[in-house]
């Protein structure tokens, strides 16, 4: 190990501390590489940090050292880094001696060459184009005669004055320009929010809201035009709600905005010319369709009136108008009065026929029928009557052979031995009865014999009666040759008073006597018979 | 009359472009023929209107240039004339 060609290996060794050898090399570095030029590809980049600062690193296949930005380089960077860029750094060398580290502090950085600019163009629209911000579809239509045009771009140059030309030569129009930086530091920024601004005027504070914008700029490099390549500036105008026109750089120049705008004019004049029609062309036209408007009135007027005089001309007279009608009614009048005739004759000859068919022999044939029909129906009556004496016969039939004829029998026969039984009861004390009654009766009969006045007849007096039957008690009651009835015990006879009493004495006596004899015989023989035929007739 | 009244108030928003086609396909109809008699005349009185909007536009358009005058948020304050 060789520090410096003159010191020994043993005793003339200058003997560092940590902190004098870190000085040491920091101060050799630093003098060393205080402004070199590096080329390589940004690596590990992440945007600028919190504190505005930006680290990543620069890498080629076999090194990479350590970079930073500081803030107030980085915003003035015209291409900012971008991860895998492959660029040109220009800065110095230093180190970080707490940690034996060194790094390069870029003052610029740009990319390597035109065609590490293009690439990342390239990858940028590759980008975009995917989000679809360049699609055909999003494109919106030019308005054909704009009232306000509004213009983004530099207040110098003679882009300006080159549109207005253009205005001018084709329509005078109101032109509002919002001026911006059109390339540098803060260009891209300013149009993006120039695009916004104009989106956002509503015609309010005597601020013209524009039909169209134009976004134009003269030629120039790649680096010059980059503004209309940022990010920021495509999506404004994919945004626009205004059609808008990019005119930037010339027409072989190309830039992102190109890509995005409704329609990308080759210069700016070329912006102006679309942005607004050729103002002699419309006002021919519009003064032509005036023109025609007016000569077509009055064309369809007249031609109208010729229309309307031919039409008169056309009309029937009043009378032919109704001539037709006149002969067609005289056709159909005729024609009413002949069919009214034939009608008529039609249903006399009809009326006719049925008066033939109206005779006796008809109605009679009628009546009969009616009569059969009757004899008929009166048949039908029958025969349900009979049907329904049948069913209810049937019925009965049925009832009766429920009624049980044994039922019956059995009950007669029990009636009937009832009915003997009661019957001998009957006769047995009904002859019970009559032996009593006869015994009463004998015995009765014995005491009114014994009572009666016949026994005593049988002791030979007699009962004097007036010839009507009245008993007669005393002498007094007779008078003379009066005829008396006198009873015996055996029998009557009649008899004569006489006041004489011995001048009949004997007369009478001896009739008397003969008279009795004869009638006690004969009661005799009565009493007898009756007692026999009466006991006969009871039993 | 009313109705047509405000049928021309709305020919007054439109474009230029938009009346000009109205206009045109007016002339071309009435030309053609293809019209009512009297709705040639509601036609041809609209086609006046419009012809007068078309007029009125191209005379509204006249030549003026302004500049706006950013203020320091970036929004615009107002206009001013700008003489090139």
């Amino acid at each position: 190990m060789k520090l410096t060609p003159n010191q020994s290996a043993k005793s003339n060794l200058t003997e560092f501390s940590v902190s004098e050898l870190a000085v040491a090399i920091k101060n050799t570095l630093e003098t060393g590489f205080s402004h070199v030029s590096l080329r390589g590809e940004v690596s590990g980049y992440r945007g600028p940090h919190a504190s505005g600062h930006c680290y990543f690193a620069i890498k080629d296949n076999r090194a990479k050292i350590d970079a930073v930005i500081w803030r107030g380089v980085f915003g003035k960077l015209k291409i900012k880094p971008e991860e895998g860029m492959q660029v040109t750094a220009k800065g110095r060398v230093t180190t970080y001696p707490n940690s034996s580290k060194y790094q390069i502090i870029i003052e610029t950085i740009e990319p390597a060459g035109l065609g590490a600019l293009m690439a990342l163009l390239e990858q940028r629209k590759k980008k975009l184009a995917g989000e679809g911000l360049f699609d055909e579809s999003r494109k919106q239509l030019l308005p054909f005669l704009p009232r306000v045009v509004g213009i983004i771009t530099s207040l110098t140059g003679a882009v300006l004055r080159d549109m207005m030309h253009g205005f001018n030569e084709r329509c005078p129009t109101h032109v509002i320009l919002w001026p911006v930086h059109v390339q540098g530091e803060n260009s891209a920024a300013e149009v993006a929010s120039a695009i916004c601004g104009f989106n956002q005027m509503d015609g309010s504070k005597g601020l013209a809201r524009p039909n169209v914008i134009i976004v134009a700029r003269g030629g120039g490099s790649l680096e010059d035009l980059w503004s209309f390549n940022e990010e920021c500036v495509v999506r404004a105008v994919a945004e626009s709600k205004i059609p808008l026109i990019s005119a930037v750089g010339h027409e072989t120049d190309w830039t992102l905005i190109d890509l995005v705008a409704d329609a990308r004019a080759p210069t700016p004049t070329k912006a102006a010319e679309w942005a607004v029609p050729k103002f002699s062309d419309i006002a021919a036209q519009t003064e032509n369709f005036a023109i025609r408007l007016k000569s077509t009135a009055r064309r369809y007027i007249t031609t109208a009136k010729i229309n309307l005089r031919a039409a008169i001309r056309g009309l029937m007279r009043p009378q032919d108008l109704i001539a037709l009608p006149q002969q067609r009614f005289d056709s159909v009048e005729q024609r009413l009065t002949k069919s009214v005739i034939n009608a008529v004759q039609a249903h006399n000859i009809g009326f006719m026929k049925v008066i033939n068919k109206l005779n006796t022999s008809t109605i009679l044939a009628r009546i009969q029928n009616m009569q059969t029909r009757l004899f008929l129906l009166q048949h039908r009556n029958k025969d349900v009557y009979l049907r329904i004496i049948n069913i209810n016969r049937n019925a009965l039939v049925t009832i009766a052979t429920r009624i049980s004829a044994e039922f019956i029998c059995s009950r007669i026969t029990q009636s009937n031995e009832y009915l003997v039984a009661v019957t001998t009861n009957l006769h047995r004390s009904f002859r019970q009865h009559i032996t009593n009654k006869r015994t009463a009766i004998e015995q009765n009969n014995k005491l009114l014999v014994s009572l009666g006045y016949q026994s005593v007849l049988a002791r030979g007096f007699a009962v004097v009666r007036s010839y009507g039957g009245q008993t007669i008690k005393t002498r007094h009651d007779i008078t003379n040759d009066m005829f008396l009835q006198i009873e015996f015990y055996d029998g009557k006879i009649g008899a004569r008073a006489l006041h004489d009493t011995k001048s009949c004495e004997h007369t009478i006596r001896t009739s008397k006597l003969k008279k009795v004899q004869h009638d006690n015989k004969c009661n005799n023989d009565k009493i007898n018979d009756e007692k026999e035929s009466g006991q006969g007739s009871l039993f | 009359m009313t109705n047509l009244d405000s049928d021309y108030s709305e020919i007054q928003e439109l474009s230029f472009e938009k009346a000009l086609q109205e206009l045109e396909m007016i002339v071309g109809r009435l030309e053609r023929g293809d019209v009512e008699l009297e709705d040639s005349i509601a036609i041809y009185e609209r086609g006046e209107v419009l012809r007068k909007h078309c007029d009125s536009l191209l005379k509204q358009a006249e030549a003026k240039v302004e500049k706006l005058t950013i203020g320091k948020n970036g929004k615009p304050q107002g206009t001013e004339p700008l003489e090139l």
